[in-house]
């Protein structure tokens, strides 16, 4: 199999702090993998190192074949990198702005070409006006479009979509995986886990360690969490009563259900049992959703580390 | 090591944003022509001006033909304007204490009867000490102005007296004798200043100004080299550098009336190359600076000597050889030569090499120190 992405050991310190810690990753290419963790895990840092922009402490491997330590002009070229924040030129114009990313690419057509990307974005009657006065999704989307004018074989894109509306996200997933049907490789980071459900498969990092990895089935059946639901009018009262009760890992909502989650059926049927005999409450057991797994995952990670 | 490398296409690139960026920033732009000419005018007229017209009280307590010439003279002098004549030396000191005059020219008693016998007389001169630059050029014209007024009174068995240098002694107190800096020297050096502040500022903040605004991330991302941003940020600088010079030379010879004797095309080329070798230290400058206050610091720990060891304010041969060094490392200080030389002495290629290597020389190594500074990670 063909690796766009494929590194080992990949350690950055800041200071004594460990921000990326010993992390494998192996994205085969034409494959869509989502990136997630906490705030401050280490998933910006691990996307800079993999184009060059941080320096690893530790660590080998290739981007695109190339060697990410030594290539990284190489990889830099075939690469398009979305940063999360905002880095585009606010005192130019999104055409400007397409424009000189299409001159230091030195691309063919160069006037079409910016032509295309602002139809398709819909933005060719905004097209003069200056990037910092779009609002925040549309500056993503304008970030997001220049850095895929080069036609690069990776993208690199961190946390894309924040602050995205719902249809443009969808189209833009929609983008993405026909991107990928076309053989680009694509890491995305993003806190949204109907994002990370539409992934090929899944790195999960905390406190800059790799601690999952895999397709999200995988992820969900490899955490070995049961998970009930509890529905009815009383169930928001009973949260903070089950939280810390034998067998709970955790209790979290979701709209006006309760998920219920833990290691030990038994443990946890009995703690249950109980409230099986109120009419008002429906108690069945479910599978648990990636965000379950992602809150356990977390919260192991957490115990972990203090 | 391929930072030096370079590729067109992306040197363009990089020119094109910064001009439509400098084009955006008139705030910036207004500046960079503003602050020339306003400081030109400012230091032009403030450093040069020869003060004329200032007010002059005399006493007399010698009245007669002699002291009668001596009035006269001042008068028709444009250097003052007789406010009062009194006889009273009380009072003209007096009218000095508040400011009605600047000067205060006492003719003493007896100053006619010593004058023939020979005894050398005073004439005394006082002057206001707090503004001491102002007075130094009428200052300097009192005694020639009252030797010439009396050669029309000294005939006949005078006429012996006129002969000698002077029949009398100007005793000036409080004089303040400034070394004699005309707006001749002072004009063109003003051209190396100016450029030297505003060309290392706008430098200097090229790349701070990226990385604090985030885009320095981006403009790693994509495969621009060191050198290509180097060259796209500083060509555009080089025009703003030249249309300053432009104007200031265009003041200097239709406001201040500086000689422009040697070849204008050797100041073109010879400035350019100045403004460049400026320009470099001020990218230096943006490579180590972490944010625009650090960079705004550097260019003063820069401007500084600049001004003070570059022979612009202190004559150059005057300071201790150390001081000569590293104003020998400075651009301007070459650069201050090479003007005053070209426009005063009328200096060619010839005589200016000399000052033209050393610019080079320092450009070279501005930029080999900026490429290699220059941080392609953001670490
Ligand atoms: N330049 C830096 N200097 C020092 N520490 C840094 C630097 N950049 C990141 N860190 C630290 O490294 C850790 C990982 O940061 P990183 O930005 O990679 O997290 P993240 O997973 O992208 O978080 P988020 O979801 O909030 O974007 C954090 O603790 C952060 O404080
Ligand atoms: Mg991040």
């Amino acid at each position: 199999m063909n690796y766009a992405i494929n590194v080992k050991g990949l350690t950055k310190r800041f200071g004594k702090k460990v921000a990326v810690n010993n992390v494998d990753i192996a994205v085969p290419e034409g494959e869509v993998w989502g990136f997630l963790g906490p705030n401050g895990s280490g998933k910006t840092t691990t996307i800079r190192m993999l184009c060059g922009l941080l320096k690893a402490d530790a660590g080998e491997g290739t981007c695109l074949g190339y060697d990410f330590r030594t290539q990284s002009e190489e990889i830099k070229r075939e690469t398009g990198y979305m940063t999360q924040k905002f880095s585009f030129w606010e005192d130019l114009s999104i055409r400007e702005n397409l424009e000189f990313v299409a001159r230091v690419y030195g691309l063919p057509k160069k006037r079409k070409l910016v032509d295309d990307t602002l139809e398709k974005l819909g933005l060719v009657s905004r097209q003069k006006q200056l990037a910092g006065e779009l609002s925040g999704g549309w500056k993503q989307r304008m970030a997001l479009a220049a850095c895929m004018l080069h036609s690069p074989r990776l993208l690199l894109l961190d946390e894309p979509t924040a602050g995205v509306d719902p249809k443009a996200r969808r189209d833009f997933w929609t983008e993405i995986h026909k991107l990928s049907g076309a053989g680009i490789t694509v890491l995305v980071s993003t806190h949204y886990m109907d994002e990370a459900e539409r992934c090929d498969q899944i790195v999960f990092i905390s406190y800059g360690d790799k601690v999952a990895q895999g397709p999200v089935m995988k992820i969900i059946e490899d955490s070995g969490l049961i998970t009930f639901t509890i529905e009815g009018e009383r169930a928001r009262a009973l949260a903070d009563e089950l939280r810390g009760k034998p067998g709970v890992e955790f209790v979290a909502f979701f709209g006006a259900m309760l998920h219920v989650s833990g290691y030990d059926r038994a443990l946890l049927e009995a703690t249950l049992a109980p409230y099986r005999g109120d009419p008002a409450l429906t108690i069945s057991e479910t599978h648990p959703s990636l965000e379950d797994v992602f809150i356990q995952l977390q919260d192991r990670a957490a115990r972990g580390a203090s | 090591m391929n930072g030096y490398r370079f590729t067109l296409h992306r040197f363009f690139a990089v020119l094109m944003k910064e001009m439509i960026q400098m084009r955006r920033d008139r705030m910036t732009l207004g500046l960079l022509i503003g602050i020339p000419v306003m400081q030109l005018f400012i230091f032009g007229y403030a450093i040069n001006m020869v003060p004329r017209h200032l007010a002059t009280v005399v006493s007399v307590a010698d009245p007669g033909p002699f002291s009668d010439s001596i009035v006269a003279a001042l008068n028709n002098s444009s250097y003052f304007d007789i406010v009062k004549a009194t006889n009273s030396p009380a009072e003209a000191r007096r009218m000095l204490a508040r400011g009605d005059a600047s000067f205060a020219v006492e003719i003493p008693v007896n100053f006619s009867r010593d004058l023939i016998r020979g005894a050398k007389p005073n004439l005394l001169v006082e002057a206001d000490a707090t503004d001491p630059a102002a007075g130094s050029y009428a200052l300097a014209a009192i005694p020639n102005l009252a030797v010439t007024a009396m050669r029309d009174d000294l005939v006949g068995p005078l006429a012996p007296l006129a002969a000698k240098p002077a029949a009398f002694n100007v005793v000036v107190h409080n004089l303040y004798n400034p070394e004699n800096i005309t707006q001749y020297n002072i004009v063109p050096g003003l051209l190396g200043v100016i450029l030297t502040l505003t060309m290392v500022l706008a430098t200097a903040i090229a790349l701070t100004r990226e990385r604090e605004r985030g885009t320095y991330e981006n403009l790693l991302a994509m495969p621009t080299r060191p050198v290509e941003i180097m060259v796209g940020k500083i060509t555009p600088n080089i025009f703003v550098g030249a249309f300053q010079a432009m104007l200031i030379l265009l003041l200097a010879r239709f406001v201040f009336h500086v000689p422009f004797i040697g070849s204008l095309s050797l100041l073109a080329a010879t400035s350019a190359l100045f403004i460049t070798a400026l320009l470099g230290v001020g990218y230096t400058i943006s490579t180590v600076a972490r944010n625009q206050m650090q960079a705004m610091q550097m260019t003063f720990f820069f401007l500084l000597p600049s001004i003070m060891l570059s022979g612009f304010i202190f004559p150059f041969r005057g300071m201790p050889g150390w001081a000569q060094w590293i104003g020998e490392v400075l651009p301007i200080t070459h650069f201050l030569r090479i003007v005053r030389g070209i426009l005063l002495k009328g200096n060619g290629t010839f005589e200016v090499w000399p000052e033209v290597w050393p610019m080079i020389l320092f450009l070279f190594a501005a930029g080999t120190v900026a490429i290699t500074r220059f941080r392609r990670t953001l670490d």
